[in-house]
């Protein structure tokens, strides 16, 4: 008994410091020149917290509507791609059929994946998945709808720094991933390739372009770890 | 492109993902060579929003109150704040820039 309550409040306590940086992406969602209704269905629908700082941060600098949006959503959509790892590795813990997978994919995202696979055995996988996952849905979206009526009541949002709040969101969502050269490398890379193509190039496309230095970095391995590198 | 359409688009463009995870053999993604593109992806796109969001305003290079802010929100962030936190504290230091500097 003493281990389900354990990963039950493990999976709500990560729900609440989760949903609590919602009131940043509604507060930002706003400032990108989306509406309340638009940013409260980006966080029920896309539910992926890199994903929609992404979407919104394109809209940001290609405004509302027009080609940006495009942009906008394969930034997104290549911003989502690690959830499908996640599933992959999800799949088996939860043994879903059929129809029944719909749900636990939306559910599936850094949180829920990280508390289920931190345990030990079967059963507190899926309990930590599912109340990781509904905690982090429920926190997620009322913290967004709070952001976004905030963001809505302080109108200029240079004034109030919201430009900078979201480069540091961006900022804090890349800092966990700088642990080896090779994505420091690419960080660096991709970073510098969007700044100087962006007077160039259509809004959002210089975002995607820096994807592509991940692409060949990756694809051969430069700046491999020392014990990977053939 | 209408903004309701591309915020559909985008959410099911997302959820792909996740469902495709759930249907494919897992031997399709854990290929070392594609799970490494999808990790650096994912760092790349990052790191050239904050360059596009730090950096530059509309089509042009701008360096103004938001390159303090970055740099008080990585040392909070090497000294492990909470998330919100950090991204309050980088609004606060560009908010007071420009009310003391105007810029």
């Amino acid at each position: 008994m003493a281990k389900k309550s354990s990963v039950t409040s493990t999976s709500i306590g990560v729900g609440l410091a989760t949903g609590l940086y919602g009131v940043s992406f509604g507060a930002l969602s706003v400032a990108a020149g989306l509406d309340i209704w638009q940013t409260q269905v980006l966080s029920l629908l896309m539910f992926s917290g890199g994903s929609q700082f992404a979407f919104v941060g394109v809209i940001a600098a290609a405004g509302v509507g027009g080609a940006g949006v495009g942009a906008a959503i394969v930034s997104a959509w290549l911003l989502g791609i690690r959830n499908g790892f996640y599933a992959v590795r999800m799949a088996p813990i939860l043994k879903q059929v059929g129809l029944a997978k719909l749900v636990p994919a939306l559910l599936t995202i850094d949180e829920s994946t990280a508390v289920a696979t931190a345990q030990e055995n079967q059963k507190d996988q899926v309990r930590g998945f599912w109340v990781t996952g509904a905690a982090v849905f429920i926190f997620w979206n009322l913290m967004t709808l709070s952001g976004a009526v905030l963001g809505d009541a302080l109108g200029d949002p240079r004034a109030w720094g919201l430009d900078a709040a979201a480069a540091a969101a961006f900022l804090g969502l890349l800092w966990p991933r700088l642990v080896q050269r090779q994505a420091m490398a690419v960080a660096a890379a991709a970073l510098l390739i969007a700044t100087i193509t962006t007077p160039a190039l259509p809004a959002g496309v210089p975002v995607l372009l820096a994807g592509g230095a991940a692409v060949l970095v990756g694809a051969f391995n430069w700046f491999a770890p020392k014990s990977e590198s053939a | 492109m209408d903004i309701w359409l591309g915020i559909l688009l985008a959410s099911a463009a997302v959820y792909s993902w996740k469902i495709f995870g759930y249907l494919v053999p897992s031997s399709v993604l854990n290929h070392p060579t594609i799970s490494r593109i999808a990790n650096l992806l994912t760092v790349a796109l990052l790191a050239a929003l904050l360059g596009v969001q730090g950096l530059t305003n509309g089509s042009a290079l701008e360096f103004d109150a938001r390159i303090p802010a970055i740099a008080v929100a990585s040392i909070l962030l090497y000294f492990r704040a909470p998330f919100v936190v950090m991204v309050a504290t980088a609004a606060l230091v560009a908010g007071l820039i420009r009310i003391w500097f105007g810029f």
